[in-house]
């Protein structure tokens, strides 16, 4: 089976210059693959590094070193050491990410804050509202407030925007920042049914996740982050 | 996007006397990105952004910017008049005061016009029909046409004077503080439309402010100035996320609340 | 005995001294050598006020001899304060013939007015500019200015075309109406009514402008085109008279209203009192027939009363300008 995401030896630390350039080591050695149609979840007590190992997947940390080798556009590119232009191009076509928040624009509808990831790879945007609003749908997302910004919404409903967001493209590899962390039963069961569907769809996905029961439902591995843990090294 | 970048920036600099404006920039910037440059008034960044738009020459440095022929040409080398050309056809610079870059005295619909008839329309029929469709894209009612910006407000102004700039449908385009001086509620409005703009016409930008949140809104990679030197850059969302350079870190911490 | 020796020994020929004139000739030739381009020169001190003509007065004083016939018009007029003063002067200061007729004279100083009668190869034109720079109300840094007319960036010039159109529907400059002069640099004719820009296309006769006080020369040499700006949806038109001249009865030619009482009584008359004169005096109006339609050889009362010609629109691209009958 194709293996879209392979880590190596990830190294990762805070230098802090403002508290007299004190380093804070987070984690060290990270190497892991993750195969297509695959759940990966990312394990470990808070404060073990599974975030921060999600954000270099994702271009938003810097890696200090190591390798994150990913499948894109017919060729492999080192995330860790990518250009900007490349980690846009990545995260344009291949690595999606679905966070705890959701950053809202002022004055974009939730319909389109869904439907943008679509209408930015060119695809129509008449084609990508009706991809949102079924997504919108299918997470009980009141028909009402698709009209609207979502900056006043709940943080379920939010949340719930953040998930058809992240869902709504086809990404070869999706990244999973707790994204059932405030929503009903119900709708963290339509979480888990996105997951599977994505899964047989054969994207390789990556997750953190505190709900056990979500956790049990989609994860086919768990990656223990301890192991990682760069606090040996430190100290 | 192409695989060519749009500007080719290489080890800029302009010296006021031995005072440095700023030093040893250099970078790329590809069709339809936007790059903000950020630092503290001081930091050189203005000057930076007037070196590029060619409203000054530099003391050392080149930048080569892909015409529309496809042709590379040395921004330093072309005669006064073909960047003339250049500025108000295919580059746009949107002043932080409107007034800057405004007539005050005509109408707005004849600022908006100005570009066209500039590079030769001499319709007045299509003249007007453009303008009064650029008001809208930039949310001026078109019963304001024949208004003078001195009646406008602030954020009216600056939409009026996005719309002047974006009408001969320029692929470059400079920002200096584009929403200072207006209110909270007025720069909101004002970065969605700008970002909207930018998506839609696969605008260049080269945005300067001293906003982080400005600078997260509306652009994908950043550079970070302190003292005419760039310290840092990178995509804007690692910069802003993951600030490495001690300046960087300062500016985070004591300026972002987003 | 005693007024010949104190009238005029001690001012040279014409007023200015000789280098000045050299100096001014030379401006000259620069601005015929770049039609429509404004030459600054080093206008002097005139023996008038700022706005009563200086800048013509040194261009005539510096191109006129003394076989030269003048004739001085203000708004068309021979016998208004500044046209008999200047012509008072020069008859004074270089001794010159002066003539009230067109067709006479070989230098014309004006004041806001294109002679009706056509001129001829060999005349010049010398008109009072107040203000050279067509661009001015627009952009007020004469740094800037030159700029754009050395680029030939002339798209502002249509920006106060555009404001005329979006605030009266139509072009409404009426005077000082910027014209294209050999297709290169935009040019103010001068406060003239735009109703005479297009005798100045390929006119036979030299056209000097001198503006006094801003210091001046530009020029349009003969045979040279003169094209006024406009739109394509909104062409340039000259002004049109719904009736003939009360007096004479010319019709297309530029008319002023003068008021006659009280009572709201008015009249519409020939601006070129020499034009309207002539055709009263003389009947047959030889050369000038073609052209003024509603001459019918009777005067000017009964042709009011007769023929009352419907105005004519000249031509809006200049064309079929000239002495051929429309």
């Amino acid at each position: 089976m194709a293996t879209p995401l392979v880590v190596s030896d990830v190294a990762k630390s805070f230098t802090m210059h403002l508290r007299d350039g004190v380093t804070l080591p987070v984690v060290t050695g990270v190497s892991f693959a993750i195969r297509a149609g695959e759940c990966a979840v990312l394990g470990g007590p808070s404060g073990a590094g599974k975030s921060s190992i999600l954000k270099m997947l994702y271009g938003n940390y810097a890696v200090d070193e190591g390798q994150i080798i990913v499948q894109h556009g017919g060729g492999l590119v080192d995330l860790a050491s990518a250009s900007p232009r490349t980690v846009l191009s990545v995260r344009r076509h291949t690595i999606g990410y679905v966070s705890q928040f959701l950053r809202t624009v002022p004055r974009v509808s939730a319909l389109d804050v869904v439907a943008e990831p679509l209408a930015e790879r060119g695809e129509d945007r008449e084609a990508a509202r009706e991809k949102a609003r079924a997504l919108l749908a299918q997470l009980n997302l009141p028909e009402k407030l698709w009209a609207l910004p979502p900056a006043t919404f709940s943080g379920g409903e939010q949340q719930r925007v953040n998930i058809a967001r992240g869902f709504i493209t086809e990404h070869p590899i999706l990244l999973l920042d707790e994204p059932t962390a405030s929503l009903d039963a119900r709708n963290r069961d339509v979480v888990v049914e996105l997951i599977t569907a994505k899964k047989a769809a054969g994207v390789a996905l990556l997750g953190i996740f505190h709900d056990l029961d979500v956790r049990d439902a989609v994860a086919d591995r768990v990656i223990d982050v301890t192991a990682f843990g760069a606090g040996k090294i430190a100290a | 996007m192409t695989d060519e970048p749009l500007l080719r920036v290489s080890a800029l600099s302009k010296f006021y006397g031995s005072r440095v404006g700023c030093e040893n920039v250099t970078f790329d910037l590809w069709p339809g990105e936007v790059l903000a440059v950020v630092g503290e008034s001081g930091s050189g960044k203005t000057t930076l952004l007037n070196c590029l738009s060619t409203r000054l020459l530099p003391s050392s440095g080149t930048a080569s910017y892909r015409m529309r022929d496809g042709q590379w040409r040395e921004l330093y080398r072309m005669s006064e008049a073909e960047r003339r050309f250049l500025m108000r056809t295919d580059w746009g610079f949107v002043h932080q005061n409107p007034a800057d870059g405004l007539r005050m005295t005509v109408s707005a619909g004849a600022n908006v016009g100005e570009r066209l008839m500039a590079v030769g329309d001499r319709h007045y029929g299509r003249i007007r029909a453009t303008a009064v469709d650029w008001l809208s894209r930039v949310e001026i009612d078109e019963d304001r046409i024949d208004d003078e910006p001195r009646a406008f407000s602030g954020g009216m102004r600056q939409r009026l004077q996005i719309a002047r700039n974006l009408v001969t449908g320029p692929r470059l385009v400079f920002m200096d503080e584009p929403t200072g001086g207006l209110d909270v509620s007025v720069q909101a409005r004002l970065l969605d439309l700008l970002r909207g703009l930018v998506t839609d016409l696969g605008l260049a930008a080269i945005v300067v402010t001293h906003d982080l949140a400005v600078a997260r809104l509306l652009s994908q990679r950043m550079m970070v100035m302190k003292d005419g030197r760039v310290v840092e850059s990178g995509l804007t969302d690692r910069v802003l996320d993951d600030p490495r350079a001690p300046y960087t870190q300062l500016l985070v911490s004591s300026i972002l609340q987003v | 005995m005693n007024a010949q020796s104190t009238e005029i020994a001690t001012y040279n020929f014409a007023y200015l001294d000789e280098q000045t004139k050299r100096m001014i000739r030379r401006a000259i030739l620069k601005g015929i050598a770049i039609p429509g381009y404004q030459v600054p020169f080093a206008s002097r001190e005139m023996p008038m006020p700022y706005g009563w003509g200086t800048g013509g007065v040194q261009v005539t004083a510096s191109i006129i001899g003394p076989d030269d016939v003048l004739k001085v018009i203000d708004q068309g007029a021979d016998d208004t304060t500044n046209a008999v003063s200047i012509r008072a002067f020069f008859k004074k200061v270089a001794k010159v013939a002066v003539t009230t007729e067109t067709a006479k004279a070989t230098i014309i100083q004006t004041r806001h007015r294109i002679p009706e009668h056509p001129l001829n190869a060999g005349q010049v034109l010398v008109f009072q500019v107040p203000i050279p720079e067509p661009l001015r109300f627009l952009e007020p840094r004469e740094t800037e200015t030159r700029k754009m007319h050395a680029l030939e960036e002339y798209g502002l010039m249509h920006v106060k075309l555009y404001e005329d159109i979006a605030k009266h529907g139509r072009i409404a400059t009426t005077y000082a109406y910027p014209v294209k002069v050999e297709g290169r640099y935009v040019m103010d004719p001068s406060p003239t009514p735009k109703f005479d820009n297009p005798k100045m296309h390929r006119s036979p006769a030299l056209q000097l402008f001198g503006a006094g006080r801003e210091k001046r020369i530009y020029a349009v040499p003969p045979f040279t085109d003169v094209v006024s700006l406009d739109f394509e949806d909104h062409p340039f038109e000259v002004q049109t008279f719904d009736q003939p001249c009360a007096l004479c009865g010319a019709a297309n030619v530029y008319l002023d209203e003068v008021i006659l009482d009280d009572h709201g009584g008015h009249m519409f008359v020939c601006s070129d009192t020499d034009h309207c004169e002539k055709r009263r005096a003389d009947s047959t109006s030889p050369s000038w027939g073609g052209r003024a339609k509603g001459a019918d050889g009777g005067n000017g009362q009964s042709s009011l009363s007769s023929t009352p010609t419907p105005a004519r629109r000249a031509d809006p691209r200049h064309k079929g300008e000239g002495k051929e009958a429309e």
